[in-house]
């Protein structure tokens, strides 16, 4: 999901860049009022970790490769906004020093897995709790958050790359960048993670949540009113 | 603000443990590029090289040509030594990249969280 560059025309990730740089602003201010000093380490930790988990590449056999994000484990744990922070860090890290996504898509990128992702996840995982099942519905949450929200944000880039062709081409109707329209990027965006990456990313959340509501529930942002005076 | 202790920070039982997880982690990375060899799949969608690109559809658009090669990462795709192509060294890059990735996410974000939360006080 690391849009390249070349890929996305400069009406395209000029606006996301800007989009981008605008919502990590809100979020340095909503992190400064909502977590404690306890949470630092923690949050290194989750920038770490999404950068690890994007490492471990997937195969659709004989297709392409894909790979789970963790945005949705951090939203509900620290919050969509930390999520925005950390996530980004991880995906800035990853276009510079190891060439995974492109320079100028950063906007892109960072709005697609920083941004979209642990904010449907965060607030797919709140309504779901909303329904009094206990152990296993806060579970059966944590997968549907991951699982949803890393599809979405597929589907979303796949509307960026899709509408490249519309935006700009030559005269003889060769595209300039993603030469894929629509009706081919989000079918293939949307099923490879339908059927696989979605399933890992929603495993992966449901393990984790589990884990942090056995070892540290107090710190579970989703379950709290927000406020960092509130606990610890 | 920030104490003269820089990222080093008191870690709990818990926390530790969790870094040893990511270490783990990072230590069986390379199923990320043995998998996809196993089942034959290729780049993820949509992140062709522009010479794959021109074998998919043709061509390689104009405007992506100008823009692809933008940017020369110091160690692109993870690879230390992109020429050496031994499985066994490729995992090796694989870990040592990771480890290198991890490890500066881990250090940038503990400062970036520092300097928001404490800085207010």
């Amino acid at each position: 999901m690391h849009i390249p560059d070349g890929y996305l025309s400069p009406q395209t990730y000029i606006p996301l860049i800007g989009v981008f740089v605008t919502t990590t602003a809100i979020a340095v201010k909503k992190v400064k009022n909502e977590l404690s000093a306890h949470n630092i380490p923690y949050l290194g930790m989750a920038a770490a970790f999404s950068f690890i988990i994007m490492m471990f590449n997937l195969p659709i056999p004989g297709g392409t490769t894909g790979h789970a994000v963790g945005s949705a484990v951090i939203a509900i744990i620290f919050g969509p906004w930390a999520a925005t922070i950390a996530v980004s860090v991880a995906l800035i890290i990853q276009a510079f020093i190891f060439g995974d996504g492109g320079i100028t898509a950063i906007g892109a990128n960072c709005f697609n897995m920083a941004v979209f992702m642990p904010f449907i996840a965060y607030y797919i995982f709140r309504l779901l709790c909303k329904f009094p099942t206990g152990k296993p519905g806060v579970t059966f949450a944590a997968f549907i958050s991951g699982y949803l929200s890393l599809v979405f944000a597929a589907i979303l880039t796949a509307v960026e790359f899709g509408i490249q062709p519309m935006i700009a081409s030559t005269a003889d109707g060769k595209a300039l960048y993603c030469p894929y329209n629509l009706s081919i990027a989000i079918p293939a965006m949307a099923i490879e993670h339908l059927l696989l990456f979605g399933i890992v990313e929603g495993i992966v959340t449901a393990l984790i949540i589990n884990y942090f509501l056995k070892n540290e529930r107090d710190l579970v942002y989703a379950f709290r009113k927000g406020g960092k005076n509130e606990t610890r | 603000m920030l104490s003269g202790k820089g990222v080093r920070m008191k870690l709990d039982k818990l926390q530790k443990k969790i870094l040893v997880i990511l270490l783990s982690l990072c230590l069986i990375t390379p199923i990320g590029i043995l998998l996809p060899m196993v089942f034959n799949a290729g780049d993820a969608w949509g992140e062709w090289s522009a010479h794959t690109l021109k074998d998919l559809v043709g061509y390689v658009p104009q405007g992506l040509a100008k823009y692809s090669d933008l940017w020369e990462a110091p160690l692109p795709d993870y690879a230390i030594n992109t020429t050496d192509t031994s499985v066994v060294h490729q995992s090796g890059f694989y870990i040592v990249s990771c480890i290198i990735g991890a490890t500066v996410t881990y250090v940038v974000m503990l400062l970036i969280s520092k300097l928001i939360i404490k800085g207010g006080k």
